[in-house]
């Protein structure tokens, strides 16, 4: 059995300094040995983006890195995203709310893909979230109401960056073209 | 389905990676965005002993330019290159072709080296550097070997590297230059895709406007990237009126020899061919129209 390789990284601002095996893939690190389940192991060969996290700030498929090439890597997860007292995200409340989810496997990848796109574009416009979350797959929705709701947050937290209170209701009632 | 057994190595060096590489010659791999090969270790249908992760030798990202060349190293990422001014102004094509590579997630890690040296039939960068006369930079104990893209691709997934070979930057010469544009057109089944077929152009026009030098490449019909010569000569010295695009197009498609499989039929991939050719010789030709410089 090949060497075991020293790590140590940050997930959720945690830090790690580990021993892994050189074929432990991102996400089964996370999911089997950080009991971090939140991130979905979907197709496993980087076609579903249900595996999505943020490495050092940028969206990434966890299934297809090893954890032995993140020494010094700072990683997101969507068990970030929530508050300690378990109060939902602006983005998590906007997919409750806007029926952006159903089963919810790919949802976690959809989070993390909105996050990323809500840093840099605070208010998109449903085109921009579209071409965002184009590789990340779902069964379910059929999108619509996934568009929907990061268009949504977007509005909260605009308006939360304001200085305002961030809306409770986020539910959207003029469609997708936001 | 996990990937088998390896031993990981993290060079530091272009020199020690090269060193690593002749020490375990086909059962090393590199590993660079890990977009193709980590999902071919997960299906087991790559599983080599060691992996040679590139990732971490500094200053092999660079994309810069010399005396009317591009230069864009290994561990240069597809959309650092799509965003780049310098290629976006210089090699335009390039530019866009990596645009249409994959999603944006992808093509941040994935690199534009790894796309060429994986070699897909239907991958649009190595039609890019194939258009662009570009060419790949190799290096080895042995030395350094400078390939053209038309002696690189070989067949499906497969390139002209030797196992210990490592290739360490592409050569892109600039075509911005005067009355010359360029334009990379493809079909995919949904966005992100790998293209059903793909068309890669560059037209220098003289100045009475007919055609100087044309280059096109196409991918996804046939066993590697195909340069459409006989189309090329035909336009030479030619006005590139419709008549004649469409003749280019006919052409073209003849050339081809696409295999069909579940994304498209043979057949199909022949009339995108056609439709394909057309359409990008039309766009280059207008940008190189419009303006004197490559647009
Ligand atoms: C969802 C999804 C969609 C995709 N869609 C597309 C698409 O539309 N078009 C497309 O072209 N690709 C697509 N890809 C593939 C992707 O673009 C890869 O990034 C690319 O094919 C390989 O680049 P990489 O840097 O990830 O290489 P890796 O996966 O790291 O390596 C690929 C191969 O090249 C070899 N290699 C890499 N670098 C070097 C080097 N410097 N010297 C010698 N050998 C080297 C490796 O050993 C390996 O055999 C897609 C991938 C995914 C996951
Ligand atoms: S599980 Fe990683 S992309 Fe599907
Ligand atoms: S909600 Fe079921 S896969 Fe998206």
């Amino acid at each position: 059995m090949p060497d075991k390789i020293r790590i140590s990284l940050t997930v959720n601002g945690v830090g790690h300094d580990v021993l892994v095996e050189p074929r432990m893939l991102l996400v089964d690190f996370l999911r089997d040995e950080l009991q971090l389940t939140g991130t979905h192991a979907g197709c496993e060969q980087g076609v579903c983006g249900a595996c999505t996290v943020l490495l050092d700030g940028e969206t990434t498929r966890s299934c297809l890195l090893f954890a032995a090439q993140l020494d010094g890597s700072s990683v997101r997860t969507v068990e970030s995203l929530a508050r300690p007292d378990g109060s939902l995200h602006p983005i998590q409340r906007a997919f409750t709310e806007n029926h952006g989810l159903q089963c919810g496997f790919c949802t976690p990848g959809m989070l993390m893909a909105a996050c990323e796109l809500l840093e840099h574009t605070p208010l998109p416009e449903p085109e921009d979230v579209k071409d965002a979350l184009s590789g990340n797959l779902c069964r379910c929705t059929g999108y619509q109401n996934i568009v929907r709701s990061v268009c949504a947050a977007g509005r909260v937290l605009a308006t939360a960056e304001n200085g305002s209170h961030p809306a409770s209701e986020t539910a959207e009632t003029t469609g997708a073209s936001a | 389905m996990k990937p088998a057994a390896f031993a990981y190595l993290a060079p530091s060096s272009v020199e020690e990676a090269v060193d690593r590489l002749a020490e375990h010659g086909p059962d090393a791999r590199v590993l660079a965005g890990g977009q193709s090969l980590v999902r071919l270790m997960n299906t087991r249908l790559a599983t080599p002993s060691v992996v040679v992760d590139v990732n971490r030798i500094p200053d092999l990202d660079h994309i810069g330019a010399d005396n009317g060349t591009v230069h864009v190293g290994a561990i240069a990422r597809q959309r650092s290159c799509e965003l780049a001014p310098l290629v976006r102004s210089r090699v335009p094509l390039f530019a866009e072709a990596c645009s249409q590579v994959a999603h944006v997630s992808v093509r941040k890690r994935g690199t534009v080296v790894g796309s060429v040296a994986f070699a897909d039939p239907c991958a649009e960068l190595p039609a890019a550097l194939l258009a662009l006369d570009g060419q790949v930079v190799a290096r080895s104990r042995a030395g350094e070997r400078v390939i053209d893209a038309d002696d690189f691709f070989v067949g499906p997934f497969e390139n002209s590297l030797a196992p210990d070979e490592f290739a360490v930057e592409l050569r892109i010469p600039v075509t911005a230059v005067e009355r010359t544009g360029s334009a990379f057109v493809e079909v995919s089944r949904r966005h992100g895709d790998l293209p059903m077929c793909g068309a890669s152009t560059v037209v220098q026009l003289d100045e009475d406007g007919a055609v100087a030098n044309a280059r096109i490449a196409l991918c996804g019909v046939g066993q590697r990237p195909m340069r459409a010569r006989d189309t090329e000569d035909l336009l030479l010295g030619q006005r590139p009126a419709d008549e004649l695009l469409a003749q280019a197009a006919e052409l073209t498609a003849a050339a081809t020899d696409p295999i069909g499989d579940c994304h498209a039929s043979a057949a199909f991939r022949r009339h995108l061919a056609r439709v394909l050719t057309r359409r990008s010789l039309q766009t280059a030709v207008a940008r190189a129209r419009k303006e004197d410089t490559d647009a």
